[in-house]
């Protein structure tokens, strides 16, 4: 009985958290569209700056990498086949439309998201949050809003950098490195990209931002008190996140690929 | 029309106080922290919250500026109750006031001026170099001229207190709320910080609320001292009134005395410590 008793009170825990947390978010969106002020809006370019600028090397590498790896993996198993030529569809078809959104996401819930819990976490402990309020400024428009934005904004220009990397490192290992014909890998890749691959990746990416920037900002405004709680707090943003990134990626890979089917029912695959 | 002397509506009684607290309860958890606080503050006056740590004093301060709820009571402010008003509709309110935070609460991402120039920028409509003179003007009153561009990092624990007052009276509030204003400061410092609370009470006009358990601070600034203890209030009183009082906890509290009972506990613990370094050296 008492365990059962613990199970209900850790469901009702989690469920008045979730609701917690879709509040946060929906007054985030409801400043946004109410308009946040000119301080927010400064606050937001600065935050597009930390946030997106500072990341491009970390996720350029990251996604030049990947398609590399990726080559080495696929390479032996299309020559296998006797279809190597091919390679270049698959390299690219899978880090435009899965790996480089979700590896970008991954990295920025690394870089950015723990630095944004830390740093909302410490303004929470010092009472910062508490003196914007106590100053008539609702913290979610001064800090949250402007993190959030920046993250939106910023993610499908980080995605379109890990991606083109990642089609460089993936092109560099297969032609230059393992002998593939330039001309079939661009070829293949070509007809295999199409806007609706393309844009698959970007439009999930505006999720994974979404969802990275509201647990971080979430997490940092409701964290513990003292060094431990802050610390607590960056674990647990980065832990939802990932969780959040991957199963995101899972359902809206589903969703997309009914859109995909419906609109072009009789489409081809990469092999012909 | 009558020519004698006005007469005054028979429900009219003495004027409204500026801040009314009225059987304020809250508690964390299990721990209770006010158990029934009520509280009236006069226009300008100085009035002085006293009380042991954890009694629940920046709990109030909270829930006056309504960062905090109340569970039960209420809380007016110029007649019109606040505690249970949303952010949103408090934001008129809360701009009559400036709370000096008790480790100041700068924004450590900002310079000075712009600290300082924060709630100016949000709340007014004022000409960017009519906030730098405003900066300049409240740095000037807190004797901190040409700071404006120092970041909170590079300050001291006093010039960081003071950086912070000059931010809670940016916007020339109504009333001040001080939590610990002179916690962590040496004797000098703390002196500055209470003579600077004195300044801005004859200069601004300002009614104000000072959370403190230093009594050397308490009886230079106050008016009104009230003492806390247990979640109520258990003496209230001019600072001589406090001084003489007879109640056994507030002397000792002023004094600074540990009870007989707090002092035999550490007695007992250190012949405890003591009876066991002589077995493990009997070992």
């Amino acid at each position: 009985m008492k365990s059962i008793a613990r199970l209900g009170a850790k469901g009702l825990y989690w469920l008045e958290s979730l609701g917690d947390y879709g509040r946060f978010v929906l007054s985030i969106v409801g400043w946004i569209v109410r308009g946040p002020g000119k301080l927010a809006r400064q606050q937001t370019l600065l935050q597009m700056f930390e946030i997106g600028v500072l990341s491009i090397p970390v996720v350029m590498i990251t996604g030049a990498f990947i398609g590399a790896v990726l080559a080495i993996e696929a390479h032996p198993q299309f020559r296998a086949i006797g279809m190597e030529s091919r390679i270049g569809s698959v390299i690219n078809v899978s880090v435009v439309k899965q790996i480089g959104p979700v590896l970008t996401a991954i990295m920025l819930a690394g870089r950015v998201g723990g630095a944004l819990t830390a740093e909302l976490g410490t303004m929470r402990v010092t009472e910062q949050i508490d003196a914007l309020r106590a100053m008539a400024s609702d913290p979610i428009r001064i800090l949250a809003m402007p993190r959030f934005a920046a993250c939106i904004l910023m993610m499908p220009a980080l995605t379109a950098a890990s991606d083109a990397l990642g089609m460089f490192g993936g092109w560099f290992m297969s032609v230059q490195m393992l002998g593939v014909d330039s001309h079939a890998y661009w070829e293949y890749s070509r007809a295999a990209l199409d806007v609706f691959t393309i844009n698959n990746g970007f439009l999930k990416s505006l999720f994974f931002g979404a969802a990275i920037a509201s647990i971080a900002c979430y997490k940092g405004f409701n964290c513990g008190p003292g060094a431990q709680g802050v610390g607590k707090a960056c674990t647990e943003a980065f832990v939802s996140s990932f969780v959040a990134i991957l199963v995101m990626n899972f359902f809206l890979a589903m969703l997309l690929n009914a859109i995909y089917q419906i609109i072009w029912p009789n489409a081809g695959s990469i092999f012909g | 029309m009558s020519n004698g002397p006005q007469q005054l509506p028979a429900s009219a009684g003495p004027p409204e106080p500026h801040i009314r607290m009225v059987n304020l309860h809250k508690r964390f958890g299990s721990l209770v922290v006010l158990d029934g606080v009520s509280l009236n503050v006069a226009e300008r006056e100085s009035m002085v919250v006293i009380g042991p740590s954890g009694t629940g004093k920046s709990v109030l301060l909270k829930l006056i500026v309504g960062l905090l709820q109340p569970d039960s009571g209420e809380v007016y402010f110029h007649g019109q109750r606040i505690d249970h008003l949303p952010d949103r509709e408090l934001e008129p309110v809360r701009i009559r006031f400036g709370v000096l935070f008790q480790m100041g609460a700068l924004f450590d991402s900002m310079t000075v001026g712009e600290n300082i120039a924060f709630p100016l920028r949000e709340h007014t409509k004022y000409k960017p170099s009519e906030i730098r003179d405003i900066v300049a003007q409240k740095l000037r009153m807190v004797g901190l001229e040409n700071t404006e561009q120092k970041m909170p990092a590079e300050l001291s624990g006093g010039m960081k207190k003071r950086v912070a007052l000059a931010r809670a009276i940016a916007m020339d509030p109504e009333v001040v709320l001080y939590d610990e204003p002179t916690t962590g400061l040496d004797p000098i410092r703390a002196d500055v910080i209470n003579e600077l609370i004195l300044k801005l009470n004859e200069e601004l006009h300002v009614t104000s609320i000072v959370v403190t358990h230093d009594m050397t601070s308490a009886f230079k600034v106050g008016d009104r001292l009230v003492m806390l203890s247990g979640g109520k209030v258990i003496a209230e009183g001019t600072p001589e009134q406090i001084r003489c009082c007879a109640h056994e906890e507030v002397k000792r509290f002023v004094e600074g005395k540990a009870t007989p009972e707090e002092l035999q506990a550490i007695r007992l613990h250190q012949v405890r410590e003591i009876a066991g370094e002589a077995m493990f050296s009997d070992l």
